[in-house]
């Protein structure tokens, strides 16, 4: 399995991986860490004529942390995250979850948290995670960098907001106020593996214990990640109690529109994504302090 | 594309089709047959090599062109003068392996994995090598071998 020959062209600059994709058009894919982009390009799933290389501009290796939003720039790598000095604060649980589940250790020392959004696999982690923290992509176009709320930015399965001659430069994650906890939880058959399914949580309490805000999102449960809108209404507003998570539990279930494979029916996995939405709702309030 | 890769040490100046996979580079161009193939999709670990020090990088998903200018270690750089790197040796020692296929990535993984953690715990073994597969040991030889070359000091060929 190799694949169909290409030209390849290394950017060193933002600008200059700019000018290329513009010169070459739907001809042309950036190549950032590779891990989704190379095994498809092997199978012949995908054949840019043209790939252009930004793992040298190291300015945007960057993961940054100002009073608003936590930056992750282009060719940041996941293992960035996993490795961040902030992330055992619990505000930034949901990240820290997934950061130690992403594919496995040594791909992610090379796989990069805005390639894996841009890849918009039906099966991604960061996909499900940027819905449920409320995400942003700033992506490079003609008229200049714009930014662009994680809901618009994913279109369908292995397509985003991203047109031809554009590129990623940034995914945001806004800073959640202090008494925000979340959780990951993926049932995958082995380490590596593309998630059975997967649930992306986080929660918001507010001073009198009612939740302030929910993100609640699945992965592999449809053409792309999804938010489960009708477990963030039910739990808006709300005294967590069993009984509110049963109901945001099924509002996931029901939610969920997975395709039956090797790693399941789709009755399976739609009980699934229902278990996972609980499970992880009840780890967040359990790093929140509340036992239920 | 003209490329230059230090392989163990030593320049590896080439001429590749950009399409070429670093672990063919190495097995083909270099004639380093110690990195193994395994699945060809970054899923077996087989194809580990270290590059530029102490970062493991699965050779089956990287270009041949990404790796010019810099360095690339692989299972056949570990011994010096025929010595056994200390990974070599526990693998020896403790049966880490059965039929060989998965022990050069395993050798290579659990390298990067020792440079940034000298002192693993069991946990940080079987964590730091969840991306190799091997089918035959069942593991528990493979994390005693790393141990025991964990416990070898640091600077005695590790």
């Amino acid at each position: 399995m190799i694949p169909a020959a290409f030209e390849f062209l290394r950017a060193h600059s933002p600008d200059e991986a700019f000018a290329h994709l513009q010169k070459h058009g739907a001809d042309a894919r950036v190549l950032a860490g590779g891990h989704s982009l190379i095994p498809a390009m092997r199978f012949r799933l995908a054949r840019p004529a043209v790939l252009v290389d930004i793992n040298g501009i190291v300015d945007l290796g960057y993961v940054r942390m100002d009073a608003q939003a936590l930056a992750v720039g282009a060719i940041a790598r996941d293992s960035a995250i996993e490795r961040a000095a902030w992330i055992g604060d619990r505000r930034w649980s949901l990240l820290r979850d997934v950061s130690r589940v992403v594919a496995d250790p040594i791909v992610r020392q090379t796989g990069t948290v805005v390639g894996s959004l841009c890849h918009n696999d039906p099966a991604g982690d960061w996909t499900a995670t940027a819905l449920a923290a409320r995400g942003h992509v700033v992506i490079r176009g003609k008229s200049g960098p714009r930014t662009v709320g994680i809901d618009d930015f994913l279109i369908d399965s292995y397509t985003t907001a991203v047109s031809e001659g554009e590129m990623a430069l940034e995914a945001r994650f806004p800073v959640p106020d202090d008494r925000t906890a979340g959780s990951y939880q993926k049932v995958e058959r082995k380490v590596g593996d593309f998630a059975t399914a997967a649930a992306a949580v986080q929660l918001s309490l507010k001073d009198d214990g009612t939740i302030r805000s929910a993100g609640v999102a699945l992965s592999a449960a449809g053409a792309c990640a999804v938010r489960v809108d009708e477990a963030e209404r039910l739990l808006t507003g709300q005294k967590p109690t069993a009984e509110l998570i049963r109901a945001a539990s099924a509002a996931a279930e029901q939610r969920s529109a997975p395709q039956a494979d090797l790693r399941g029916s789709v009755e399976y996995k739609k009980h699934l994504a229902g278990v996972l939405v609980g499970r992880g709702l009840r780890q967040a309030l359990a790093r929140l302090g509340v036992q239920l | 594309m003209k490329i230059t890769v230090k392989v163990n040490g030593l320049a590896c100046e080439r001429d590749v089709e950009p399409r070429t996979l670093l672990a063919y580079f190495l097995r083909e161009e270099c004639g380093l047959t110690g990195t193994h193939i395994g699945c060809d999709t970054s899923s077996c670990g087989c194809c580990v090599v270290v590059m530029d020090g102490d970062r493991a990088v699965k050779s089956c998903t990287m270009f041949a062109v990404q790796a010019d200018r810099h360095e690339i270690l692989t299972v056949e750089g570990l011994a010096s003068g025929g010595t056994l790197h200390p990974l070599q040796q526990g693998f020896w020692d403790q049966h880490g392996l059965q039929c060989g296929y998965c022990t050069p990535g395993m050798l290579m993984a659990s390298y990067a994995l020792l440079k940034h953690n000298p002192k693993p715990s069991e946990t940080d073994i079987r964590e730091g090598l969840a991306g190799n597969l091997c089918r035959c040991t069942g593991y528990q030889n493979i994390v005693k071998a790393v141990q025991q070359a964990a416990q070898t000091p640091v600077g005695a060929g590790r």
